[in-house]
């Protein structure tokens, strides 16, 4: 009852000053609608890259092979450093926990079909890729075992390859012509656009990986291998089993380091969330700023406010009023000032969100956590800038006070 | 009779600087319970300082204040803060009012510092404004008022915690002769009441309506004189000339 009686004071007190009130407001209004806005581009950009990984297929698993500094050192006739066919086919036999594995051949090339040419980058996988990937054709087939198995010249283009050298006919059962060799187009990929790293993900050609191991580069390794855990929980023990089994081909001793790397989704999609996470805490640090010049707007005007309520002040002080409810009074006055602001600040800091993600077609995303956080900071600016004034407005002497003129 | 203020060698010394300025010097006075007084004396002479420590706002440097038997001089701020709110109105010569604050809300004022409910508050209030005959003005702003309806209010303010004295410093110092006399027979009304009244003032005709006069000079009381048959405000009034403009309303 007392409380509400004292928000009730204040809020007649704010309105006796309307246009001053609300320009203190617009400090905070501004500053928490700076925040919001921010973090909801932040984290906009955050999610973005997490769905962009997410979309490289579920519970994926790269294998990397070692650095070539480490292969140098230790380097001499037969000893294994890269990765091979075989490495990819034990995994499949003696790993429970992956359930799809299929290894990566990569080279670039000049393709050509007709009078048109394209640079592009051709890469070999087996047939679990579409699925390590959830990544299908759109028109056509996908090659089969039997491709793999024989070798055949087979190839699915990507969105960007078509758009390229078959500009304006249906390009599956046409011939193409890679590193001379004919190549005939079975399918086409549905596009993917753009990676988390900025890379067109649709401007390549798949082709089976024997045939780009023997045909194309005439190598018998593979680049990195790619795989699927069983389930998203098992990925740790999947990575680990391949790692038990690679090091046990590649004989290395106990405490010897690997000659290949395991990563796994969840370590690329923590990389680039942290580096979307910076961004975030560096684009709210910066919006703060405003917030904290706000504050200091209603410190400025709350000390305006007091010396010019000297009287009323005395006034309150000779009919009983205590230090504390002096106090209270400016300090409820300075709170409601800000947490009004802030709410008028959320509202708009979600508006112009909205606006910069029409316009930019920039993903925005409010999180209701961010909401509350900015909505408790401005109350907080509020007590922390409001405290001064009213702590000096609450030792006035009620005589001099009430002799202010 | 039963006492209510004893003062007891009150002294108050201000220091500005170097300077000591002893603006009261050894005041001796007791007040009884039910007393209509008044005290004079020139600028300067100690009686506002000694106001403001009746009125618990300031303490005594030295000597002793019993107000009903509690000794003032010794207490912090919160409890005085107390005591002015229950025991003590103050009617002053600039009547102080909230400025755009209902007369109502202006005297619900004190009510907010202590626990009054919100309906007693109100009904305490209306009982009050109607006691200073204003019950029709309970939501003029004070701009709305005249000066002598502004003061009532601030009289109603001043009444509404049922306090055991109404200290006015020149109630009446920013009134004309008429409403002067109109503010005098409401204190002599509330004073029939039992309510104990102590009044500032300059002028002699103001004094003449108290029941004893104190006159302060350097810091000492000079003269304390129980007035024989003190003036009384509703006679004053008539023996006045008829009102010849509007009061505003």
């Amino acid at each position: 009852m007392r409380y509400l009686q004292i928000i009730k004071i204040a809020y007649r007190a704010l309105k006796r000053n309307k246009m001053r009130s609300s320009l203190t407001m617009l400090g905070i209004i501004i500053g928490v609608g700076a925040v919001i806005a921010m973090v909801g581009i932040g984290q906009g950009a955050k999610k973005m890259v997490d769905d962009q990984i997410a979309s490289l297929g579920d519970n994926l698993l790269t294998i990397f092979p070692g650095s070539h500094t480490a292969g140098g050192v230790h380097g001499g006739a037969g000893t294994v450093t890269r990765l091979t066919d075989d490495d990819a086919k034990a995994i499949t036999q003696s790993c429970p926990a992956v359930s799809r594995i299929s290894p990566v051949v990569r080279t670039n090339a000049q393709v050509v079909a007709g009078n048109l040419n394209w640079g592009t980058s051709i890469e070999g996988y087996s047939t679990d890729f579409v699925y390590i990937r959830s990544w299908n054709v759109s028109s056509g087939t996908f090659f089969t075992e039997q491709d793999v198995r024989g070798g055949t010249k087979v190839c699915v283009l990507g969105k960007t390859v078509v758009d390229n050298i078959f500009p304006d006919q249906d390009p599956v059962g046409q011939i193409i012509r890679i590193k001379k060799l004919p190549f005939r187009v079975i399918g086409v990929m549905s596009s993917k656009g753009q990676n988390a790293f900025g890379r067109d993900q649709d401007d390549i050609i798949l082709v089976p990986y024997t045939t780009a191991q023997k045909k194309l580069m005439g190598v018998t390794f593979v680049n990195s291998i790619i795989a699927s855990a069983k389930d998203r929980t098992e990925i740790d023990l999947a990575s680990d089993q391949i790692t038990q089994l690679l090091r046990q081909r590649h004989k290395i001793p106990a405490g010897e380091a690997d000659d290949f790397t395991v990563r796994s989704q969840l370590d690329i999609a923590s990389v680039a969330g942290s580096t979307s996470s910076v961004m975030t805490i560096l684009l709210a640090a910066i919006a703060s700023v405003s917030l904290i010049v706000g504050g200091i707007g209603i410190m400025n005007i709350m000390l305006v406010s007091v010396t010019e309520r000297t009287r009323e002040i005395g006034i309150r002080m000779a009919v009983g009023a205590k230090g504390n409810d002096i106090l209270t009074q400016f300090l409820v006055e300075s709170i409601v000032l800000s947490l009004f602001g802030g709410i008028i600040g959320i509202l708009l800091g979600v508006i112009s969100s909205k606006i910069i993600s029409g316009v930019l077609n920039w993903p925005i995303y409010i999180s209701p956590p961010a909401v509350a956080l900015a909505f408790f900071f401005s109350g907080f600016v509020g007590i922390f800038f409001g405290f001064y004034p009213a702590r000096k407005a609450s030792l006035l002497d009620p005589i001099e006070a009430l002799r202010y003129e | 009779m039963d006492k209510l203020i004893t003062i007891d060698h009150l002294t108050k010394i201000y220091t500005l600087g170097d300077f000591e300025i002893h603006a009261l010097k050894g005041i001796n006075l007791s007040i009884q319970r039910g007393e209509f007084l008044a005290i004079m004396g020139p600028s300067g002479s100690g009686k506002s300082t000694l106001m403001n420590i009746l009125g618990c706002l300031d303490r005594p440097t030295k000597g002793s204040y019993l107000l009903e038997g509690e000794d003032i001089s010794t207490l912090d701020r919160n409890s005085l803060a107390r005591i002015r709110n229950r025991r003590i109105g103050f009617v002053f010569q600039t009547f102080n009012l909230l400025s755009r604050t209902t007369a109502l809300e202006n005297v619900e004022l004190p009510m907010l510092y202590n626990s009054t409910t919100t309906k007693n508050r109100v009904e305490k209030s209306l009982r009050a404004l109607s006691m200073v005959g204003l019950e029709g003005r309970k939501n003029h702003y004070p701009n709305q008022l005249s000066g002598g309806q502004q003061q009532r209010v601030a009289i109603a303010r001043s009444l509404v915690n049922d306090p055991s004295i109404i200290l006015a410093d020149e109630p009446t110092g920013n009134l004309d002769t008429r409403t002067s006399i109109e503010v005098m027979e409401i204190f002599q009304n509330l004073n029939e009441r039992g309510i104990t009244i102590i009044l500032i003032t300059h002028e002699k005709d103001i004094a003449a309506f108290a029941k004893r006069n104190i006159t302060f000079r350097d810091g000492r009381i000079v003269k304390d004189e129980i007035v024989d048959s003190p003036q009384i405000a509703k006679d004053a009034l008539l023996s006045l000339p008829p009102v010849e403009d509007e009061e505003i309303v």
